[in-house]
């Protein structure tokens, strides 16, 4: 068995349905315990004061934000390349998923740059680049619905999901040329010896596992829904030409 | 090909709206400008570059819809796509006829427009180049979005929606030449960044807009 | 409740509006899910009732 024979509608839905309660009831899991660990069980940064607590939501959704728009592109280049219908639903799926999780980075971003820089908003580099990617999720979801025939739209939206990427990657160093930042550099890698303290680390990994599920599991919902309304569509074509 | 450019440009300057619409909205929107931000000369000549700039990248997206819905209409399209010229080299085409016919005259009268926002005079070179070396990559990406969104009925919003987005980094490099031009800082680094985008979207821009092409006209 | 300081407000913001979006989004999959759900069902029976 190879993992193509996940292409196929109906056995997708075979083998997705016992998944969604599973990964939603282990990302409510995980959501709960890091953010009461983290809301309850952490003490205060010395310089943030208790605005270091916002980070258990910001940092997960803001790399959701990115990975999304990379399930996005995946989806697309295997509907282009392999034609398997389920990979372009995942990619229209994600859409909305990462839209959300775009505006919780900037909402909490600014919430917190308010007390921290004194401003709601400031043209950062990394903020900037949030916003363009805001922008792009607005215009492919908008393809998406601007189009009636489903095959069509899928086409047209995986390729300008994939020309978007060149883009959206070229304005991130396009951005970083034009303004340099207020942002922090990054917080969170494996190769750099500064990161931030283990007390605050630990309790953003549970979160952050928390929201790679919680969008499994909304991808796997929405695509599912997606296949359902297909086959709905072709089962009331059939209606109205008898 | 040739063929095709030069009937792009006849149609422009025939129908009398294509050709001069872009220049005309240019200069309407450089006019407004000092309405809505003031006259002081100094507060002007700040953003001078950054307004021209994005006049330019308004005017470039105003005619975008036209770029190959009157040939879907007519069917000229579906004539192109048998041709023996390949799809690409007719989207490099149509590309190539949009900047003639809007690119290049709103690099030329930029500098012109430029007296009216108070551009210090060692700004009109650096707008000049920066156009015309910027203005190829705004034709390109918005064939790229025309041919997205030719078979749409009201495609005009969307395409707007689409293409703007995918012109940031052409403005940032490009309003960047100009304003370190007028201020008299060295702009290399920026126009070489231009020049690459250009170049980038000049090879895969025609790839893209041909691909959209065909998948809109099964 | 912890003690949150000064930031006690801006740090329930930002708690209560991401809850909000989180909420938003998850509510809106599941009901179009539910709606999908049932409307497929419902046409199904149509077909094999004739």
């Amino acid at each position: 068995m190879s993992l193509w024979s996940f292409a196929n509608p109906a056995k997708f839905m075979k083998v997705t349905a016992p998944l969604v309660p599973a990964l939603s009831g282990l990302s409510l899991l995980l959501l709960v315990i890091g953010l009461v660990w983290g809301f309850f069980f952490t003490p205060d940064d010395y310089r943030q004061g208790s605005t270091v607590k916002i980070f258990y939501l910001h940092v997960p959704a803001a790399m959701m934000a990115i990975n999304a728009w990379g399930a996005m592109l995946l989806g697309s280049l295997i509907w282009l390349i392999r034609r398997h219908h389920v990979s372009a639903l995942v990619a229209k799926a994600a859409a909305p998923v990462g839209v959300t999780m775009t505006l919780i980075a900037l909402l909490t971003g600014a919430i917190w740059g308010q007390p921290m820089w004194g401003t709601w908003w400031a043209w950062d580099p990394r903020l900037t680049s949030f916003l363009i990617l805001f922008l792009f999720y607005l215009g492919y979801m908008a393809l998406w619905t601007a189009i009636d025939d489903p095959d069509t739209a899928a086409d047209l939206t995986s390729i300008l999901c994939l020309v978007g990427s060149v883009f959206a990657v070229l304005s991130r160093y396009a951005v970083n040329f034009w303004n340099q930042g207020l942002h922090q550099g990054a917080s969170l890698s494996l190769d750099k010896e500064k990161n931030v303290a283990d007390i605050f680390f630990y309790p953003v990994l549970v979160t952050m596992a928390g929201f790679v599920l919680l969008f499994l599991a909304l991808v796997l919902v929405r695509t599912r829904t997606e296949i359902r309304l297909r086959r709905l569509h072709a089962l009331q074509l059939r209606e109205r030409m008898a | 090909m040739s063929a095709l450019v030069l009937r792009d440009l006849a149609l422009a300057f025939r129908s009398g709206g294509g050709f001069g619409l872009a220049l005309a909205f240019f200069l309407i929107v450089t006019v407004l400008v000092p309405f809505g931000i003031g006259p002081e000369s100094g507060r002007l000549a700040l953003v001078a570059p950054g307004i021209l700039w994005m006049g330019a990248l308004l005017s470039c997206l105003l005619s975008l819809d036209r770029l190959f819905a009157l040939d879907r209409e007519d069917g000229t399209l579906e004539l192109l796509a048998t041709a023996p010229v390949p799809l690409e080299g007719v989207a490099a085409a149509k590309a190539l006829a949009h900047w003639l016919t809007t690119g290049l005259p709103l690099t030329l009268a930029a500098p012109a427009l430029g007296i009216l926002l108070n551009l210090p005079a060692a700004g009109y070179w650096p707008i000049f180049v920066s156009l015309l070396i910027g203005t190829p990559a705004l034709s390109l990406i918005g064939t790229f979005g025309a041919a997205l969104t030719v078979g749409l009925k009201r495609g005009g919003l969307l395409l707007s929606l689409l293409v703007l987005p995918l012109y940031i980094p052409t403005l940032i490099f490009g309003a960047e030449v100009a304003r370190r031009g007028a201020e008299g800082l060295a702009a290399g680094a920026a126009l070489l960044l231009l020049g690459a985008i250009t170049a980038g979207c000049l090879a895969l821009a025609p790839l893209a807009a041909a691909a959209a092409l065909r998948i809109n006209m099964r | 409740m912890p003690d949150l300081g000064k930031y006690a407000f801006e740090v329930t913001a930002a708690y209560a509006g991401s809850f909000a979006l989180l909420g938003a989004i998850v509510f809106a999959s599941w009901s179009r899910s539910r709606k999908a759900r049932r409307d497929l069902a419902a046409a199904e029976g149509r077909r094999r009732n004739g």
